[in-house]
């Protein structure tokens, strides 16, 4: 559904049709999938206000700071670009899948899956030139997120498994193996109160981006979003992927790979996701250990959403979402409020925009003519 | 291995304890979902509801003095969030997976944000019933040592298998999860049936929920639950949605995660995480083993969308 629907609004801004349609028949659309959004992540906001002021504490207090520890300084900016990296990366496992109208929500396990296998990959390595650990970082967690969340593609094809419960599933596989290693063969020694792996070393980690505290993770993300796009929307691949998404039946009878198609867009997914998982080990934590498992890949799947699984969309989604966890600090020194206040606000907004779904078509002015 | 003259037998005699005592979280949550799967309609929420249900639970118990008192406060809590289920579902065009992913992780924040005074303090505790006074073994009485909640979970699958066959809100139930057309032609609305089955799904899940954080493992924190609920989620599925085979799952389940915690009380401590994600790697086994992408589930709701 959604699909077809970003389908219409892009086939209506590429091909002009040739008499002049009016500015609302042409945009209407597009204005729909920000508007819509838009008045649902407000409306999120507001029930958020409330649910802050029946504990007594000021709402525009907490716009205010939300806005001050989100985007409100350099510091705080560079704090949300540093959260909003993983999080396009792992909303991309969830906009991926759902162009083939799969809903997989398990990309949390493939950013642990993705850390364990590029840390692995960093710690074989050691000795070596940076630039090659560096890229087989790259390559191992892109593998190993990206089989993880085959498996529940494949699950889902060979077996009709269906592949949001056993994507959830391996959420929870992951974790186990995670902890069972790092406790286990994969320990540090000197690791004594949190269990680790050895690090990778300061001079294989990534760094920032010059005259930033950014790290390089943010433009893995930006490339993979805009990769994902053009893979989507502007490749044979990607309109083959959107009809088997619109009619499963219909692409298997013009002769698509529909088998193909799943595996290769899962494995795709679960890479981004893995990717997320390579880039929060080079570039933040230096080493594997159950700080990983912060719940990148949960927000992931509310980026996606909200982004109506648009790859290109995910980006500004992402910041933002990136920004109200960075000001959850902000919000628990100031104003007292627990630090699972960012869970509550998201699972609002998650709500207030899938219940936004019914507005679709339905607003009076945007109808242009039809 | 405390006494030694039983030796071993602490393995199995721990996961029989365990079938009895994890078990029932397990079986509130999927014999809740079966209702709501039956009607049409699923709630992958359940998740975030068992977390809520905990949290109230324990609060209301630490308020009151009364463990009763916080068993409904949960079913309440599950009810209401049921209700939110259904009520957004109502809407035209939204999908009814998406909306129970979304409640999953307000579920959980929510339960989080509120129970965060409540990590501290003790509150009363649901009492349990001693079936183990006939021996003397320390573990025997431990593994018999069994919860009110558990004996009305199963008392409550037969019950609704039979009510699922022959009542009439039974009928009404299966009719809305084959058809919505015969529903609405018999008179009866859809929306109105499913709103219902999913509140009485959500009011067991809290039940559910209130079990882990009031007697076993009997505290409020929160790692509580790690994805029990979705697991019974899944289980109503390889349980054909048949009530009766949700008990029997239910049981295996409470058994394979009792399996980690029993190895380490006789020293087997090397595999403890993998031991732990047993009921995880058992419910995809077993998923992997019933399904199959040729035919439609045995027993499934016609209009469930998850299986189509």
């Amino acid at each position: 559904m959604t699909t077809e629907a970003a389908d219409s609004a892009e086939a209506v801004g590429a091909i002009a049709p040739a008499a002049d349609p009016g500015f609302l028949q042409r945009y209407g659309g597009t204005i729909e999938y920000v508007l819509i959004p838009g008045a649902a992540l407000v409306g999120a906001l507001g029930v958020f206000g409330i649910f802050v002021a029946m504990f007594g504490k000021n709402p525009l207090d907490l716009y205010f700071y939300m806005y001050y520890g989100a985007f409100g300084t350099w510091f705080s900016w560079q704090n949300t670009l540093t959260r909003a990296a993983p999080l396009i990366l792992t909303a991309l496992c969830t906009a991926l899948p759902a162009q083939l109208g799969m809903v997989i929500i398990g990309g949390e396990g493939a950013l642990l899956i993705g850390a364990l296998s590029a840390t692995s990959a960093a710690l074989a390595l050691q000795g070596l030139p940076p630039l090659v650990v560096q890229i087989a970082m790259v390559c191992a967690g892109v593998t190993g997120g990206g089989l993880w969340i085959m498996l529940a593609g494949a699950l889902r094809q060979y077996r009709g498994v269906n592949e949001t419960i056993s994507s959830l599933l391996l959420v929870y596989i992951a974790l186990a193996v995670l902890n069972h290693l790092v406790e286990g063969a994969m320990r540090d020694p000197a690791s004594l109160n949190k269990p680790s792996t050895r690090e990778i070393g300061a001079a294989n980690m990534i760094g920032s981006i010059p005259g930033t505290d950014v790290h390089w993770g943010l433009v893995f993300g930006l490339i993979a979003a805009i990769a994902a796009y053009i893979l989507i929307y502007h490749t044979v691949f990607g309109f083959a992927a959107r009809v088997a998404g619109g009619n499963i039946r219909a692409a298997k009878i013009v002769g698509l790979g529909v088998s193909k198609l799943i595996l290769t867009i899962c494995f795709l997914a679960g890479g981004a996701a893995g990717l997320a998982g390579m880039v929060e080990v080079a570039a933040v934590q230096g080493r594997t250990n159950a700080n990983l498992a912060a719940g990148y890949g949960f927000t992931g799947i509310l980026v996606a959403f909200l982004a109506r699984q648009n790859p290109l969309a995910i980006i500004p989604v992402a910041i933002l979402l990136g920004g109200i966890s960075a000001s959850g600090g902000l919000l628990q020194r100031r104003l007292g409020l627990p630090d699972a206040s960012v869970l509550v606000l998201q699972g609002i907004i998650f709500v207030f925009v899938l219940a936004s779904d019914a507005l679709y078509g339905r607003i009076g002015f945007l109808k242009g003519k039809s | 291995m405390a006494d030694g003259s039983i030796g071993l037998w602490t393995v199995p005699l721990a996961v029989l304890g365990g079938a009895i005592r994890v078990s029932t979280p397990f079986l509130f949550v999927s014999l809740g979902e079966c209702i709501t799967e039956r009607s049409g309609r699923i709630n992958l929420g359940l998740e975030g509801t068992l977390v809520m249900g905990a949290m109230s639970a324990y609060g209301s118990s630490y308020l009151t003095g009364s463990p009763w008192l916080g068993v409904l406060a949960a079913g309440i809590t599950g009810a209401l969030l049921g209700a939110l289920h259904a009520g957004i579902c109502s809407l035209p065009r939204v999908n009814d997976v998406a909306v129970g992913i979304a409640l999953m992780l307000f579920g959980t924040g929510l339960a989080f944000y509120l129970g965060k005074p409540l990590i501290e303090p003790t509150a009363a505790r649901l009492p349990a019933i001693d079936f183990g006074w006939w021996s003397d073994i320390p573990q025997v009485r431990a593994a018999l040592r069994v919860n009110v909640l558990f004996l009305i979970g199963v008392a409550l699958a037969p019950i609704l298998y039979w009510a699922f066959r022959t009542t009439r809100w039974g009928l009404l139930i299966r009719t809305a999860g084959e058809s919505s057309d015969a529903t609405r032609a018999m008179g009866h609305s859809v929306l109105l049936i499913r709103l219902r089955a999913t509140m009485v799904g959500g009011f067991l899940a809290g039940i559910g929920g209130s079990f882990l954080s009031l007697f076993y493992p009997g505290s409020w924190n929160e790692g509580l639950s790690s994805g029990q609920g979705i697991t019974a989620v899944a289980l109503v599925i390889f349980a054909r949605w048949d009530p009766l085979l949700c008990l029997w799952a239910s049981l295996a389940f409470g058994g394979a995660a009792a399996l980690g915690p029993a190895l380490q009380s006789v020293g087997v401590t090397s595999g403890y995480h993998l031991f732990n994600a047993a009921p995880y790697i058992l419910t995809l086994a077993i998923m992997i083993m019933t399904c199959s992408p040729k035919r439609t589930l045995t027993g499934a709701p016609a209009e469930l969308s998850i299986t189509r």
